[in-house]
């Protein structure tokens, strides 16, 4: 079964508006879970699952696969999310998210579900892509390998071994995408522990880098490209991100990093999400 | 003595070879690499320390070296797990798992993945190096973990026998190796069975559980005491994680008492493992042989261990206390 394929712009806009409406309902039901940093990596797994990444929903385990590695394992509703819209399983499953017996684990995990790894300890998601990554290159296999990574997770030095290591092996199958939008759970990150300029230190340990706009989908869509055809090295896309995309209360908020919306808070998020994809619909 | 005869063993008070178990490691790695395209190995920064060199000079294209980054080590070793290789990795034990401890738990054992772990230079044996470098608490922090399957190793036949079940059986294994030459003292022809206890000689008084370097000072130790009269078994527990709760029983009604001997701190290896499994079946006496919860020294690694009592003479003087206390 091929994937589902989106090809313009607005119809990717409207995917991203249905995954985060998905994302509000599961987090809803579960009534734990973290907010902001699915909503927003919302538009960038809007093209990466319905653009850019191949795979076949109906045999997971496909060799020739791209592989998704969630490192920012918390961020889990959204990578349910856009599998399930993706056809790997019914959205209403994900609904189950926390609950016990539930395959949707709090953290993505393996041995529940066909995803890539089992994460959610920071700073371990680019180290395993780098081994997916040998592995495929070794196997003279296709595929290509994208990891997700938070800002935060750059303060754990093991992600800088990781850095190092896909810059020694040149793994130009590998494209990293850091979701920059300077919250942490005990708030911003330049506060927490500054970060600084991402993109210049990945150049300075060897890799191809771009800055974006996480929520510009020509920028996403370019930027992939572009990696794409760098060849010799890895790639890192530092996504500029609004964390609480498109949910007014949560917008730019930390204190939205690490809980769910109330059952008020998920109507209101709901309102908002159909109101602005009444505007994307408007859109020519 | 009274040697079980199927365990093979050579003449332990004749002339005996010696090697240290992580060049087993390292020679099985290589040989299995010969026989299996899948199989990849990687280390960091310590391939000849712990012999992986023998691999990836012979299949450099299958050899990563990640520098001096134990975290690094196991996680990208997890991807390659999860791409279907086999993987075999090696450093210090004081750092893999001393270092990278949360890596092997979430990648390697959550994650199911088909590593396979050399911990090399453990224990007070690895002498001159100091505290820093004796890792005692490796056993104790690789047993706890769920998929985990942790092989001690006698002598280099041990290990190299070790590393090929390690390599046939799916799953997460650590093997602990040592830096110092070890006598060879079992045979091609000793049985090793994954989580098999092997009793090496029949005893009545007391039995000594032992494992990795401690069991052939502790089939001398029997020696001793034999000719004071004192009959002590002698068993080889090689396989941590899964204690082998039928034979360790059988031993406990026989003799009345264990004595178990590690180059490991005293809680959390192989006696709180044989603890454990006595508990719930036959408890009797054990006496827990080892470092007594505290670090180690420089020095030469047999000083070392005779200053804990981790040789023949410290052994056979625990065993003399603690026999015919039925």
């Amino acid at each position: 079964m091929p994937p589902l394929r989106l090809n313009s712009i607005k119809e990717l806009k409207l995917m991203a508006n249905t995954l985060r409406c998905d994302v509000i309902r599961m987090l809803a039901a579960a009534g734990s879970g973290h907010t902001a940093g699915p909503l927003g990596l919302a538009d960038i797994f809007s093209v990466l699952y319905f653009h850019e990444m191949h795979y076949d929903p109906s045999n997971p385990s496909d060799p020739m696969r791209d592989r998704l590695v969630l490192s920012n394992g918390h961020c889990a509703p959204i990578l349910y999310a856009a599998m399930a819209r993706a056809g790997f399983f019914r959205v209403e499953e994900t609904l189950s998210l926390r609950k016990l017996g539930s395959p949707f684990q709090g953290h993505p995990s393996r041995h529940w579900l066909p995803v890539e790894t089992s994460s959610g300890p920071l700073g371990e998601g680019l180290a395993i892509a780098c081994g997916i990554a040998l592995a495929g290159r070794l196997d003279s296999a296709g595929f290509r390998v994208y990891c997700i990574t938070s800002d935060g997770e750059h303060q754990e030095g093991a992600t800088w071994e990781a850095v190092m290591f896909a810059a020694k092996y040149g793994l130009d199958n590998l494209v990293a995408i850091c979701d920059r939008n300077y919250i942490q759970i005990d708030g911003n990150t330049e506060q927490v522990m500054p970060l600084g300029d991402l993109a210049e230190k990945y150049r300075a340990f060897g890799w191809n880098a771009i800055s974006i706009n996480g929520h510009d989908y020509q920028q996403i869509i370019s930027a992939l490209a572009k990696a794409k055809q760098t060849k010799g090295k890895p790639t890192m896309i530092v996504a500029y991100t609004t964390p609480g995309k498109g949910v007014s209360f949560a917008q730019n908020k930390h204190e939205w990093h690490g809980k769910a919306p109330k059952a008020e808070e998920a109507r209101q998020a709901l309102e908002e999400l159909a109101a602005e994809r009444k505007i994307i619909e408007a859109e020519l | 003595m009274n040697f079980v005869q199927e365990m093979h063993l050579k003449d332990i008070f004749g002339p005996l070879a010696s090697a240290a178990t992580r060049e087993a490691f390292g020679d099985a790695v290589a040989k299995i690499g010969e026989l299996d395209q899948n199989v990849v190995a990687l280390s960091a920064d310590v391939a000849g320390s712990v012999q992986l060199s023998k691999f990836a000079s012979k299949f450099p294209n299958r050899f990563f070296n990640v520098g001096v980054a134990e975290q690094n080590l196991a996680s990208v070793a997890a991807g390659l797990g999860y791409s279907g290789k086999t993987v075999f990795i090696g450093a210090f034990a004081a750092f893999c798992p001393g270092r990278n401890w949360e890596q092997i738990r979430t990648t390697i054992c959550y994650g199911e993945a088909n590593v396979k772990i050399e911990g090399s230079h453990a224990g007070l044996d690895v002498g001159e190096d100091g505290a820093t470098h004796q890792m005692l608490e490796d056993l104790a922090l690789m047993r706890c973990l769920p998929n985990m399957t942790v092989i001690c190793p006698c002598d280099y036949n041990e290990a190299y026998k070790a590393v090929f079940a390690a390599w046939k059986t799916p799953g997460p294994f650590y093997i602990r190796c040592t830096r110092g030459k070890l006598p060879i003292f079992t045979s091609e022809e000793t049985p090793f069975e994954l989580g098999k206890l092997n009793l090496l000689c029949d005893g009545s008084d007391l039995a000594i559980v032992a494992t990795g370097n401690m069991v052939f000072p502790s089939l001398v130790a029997s020696s001793i005491l034999e000719k004071e009269g004192i009959s002590v078994a002698v068993a080889n527990m090689h396989t941590i994680s899964h204690p082998d709760a039928a034979a360790l029983e059988k031993l406990a009604r026989h003799c009345g008492a264990i004595v178990t001997v590690e180059d490991h701190q005293v809680k959390g290896g192989l006696g709180s493992a044989v603890c454990e499994a006595l508990s719930c079946s036959y408890p009797v006496p054990v006496i827990r042989h080892g470092v007594q919860m505290s670090f180690g020294e420089s020095g030469p690694g047999q000083q070392v261990l005779s200053k804990h009592g981790l040789d023949a003479e410290g052994i056979a003087k625990v065993a003399r206390q603690h026999a015919n206390k039925r």
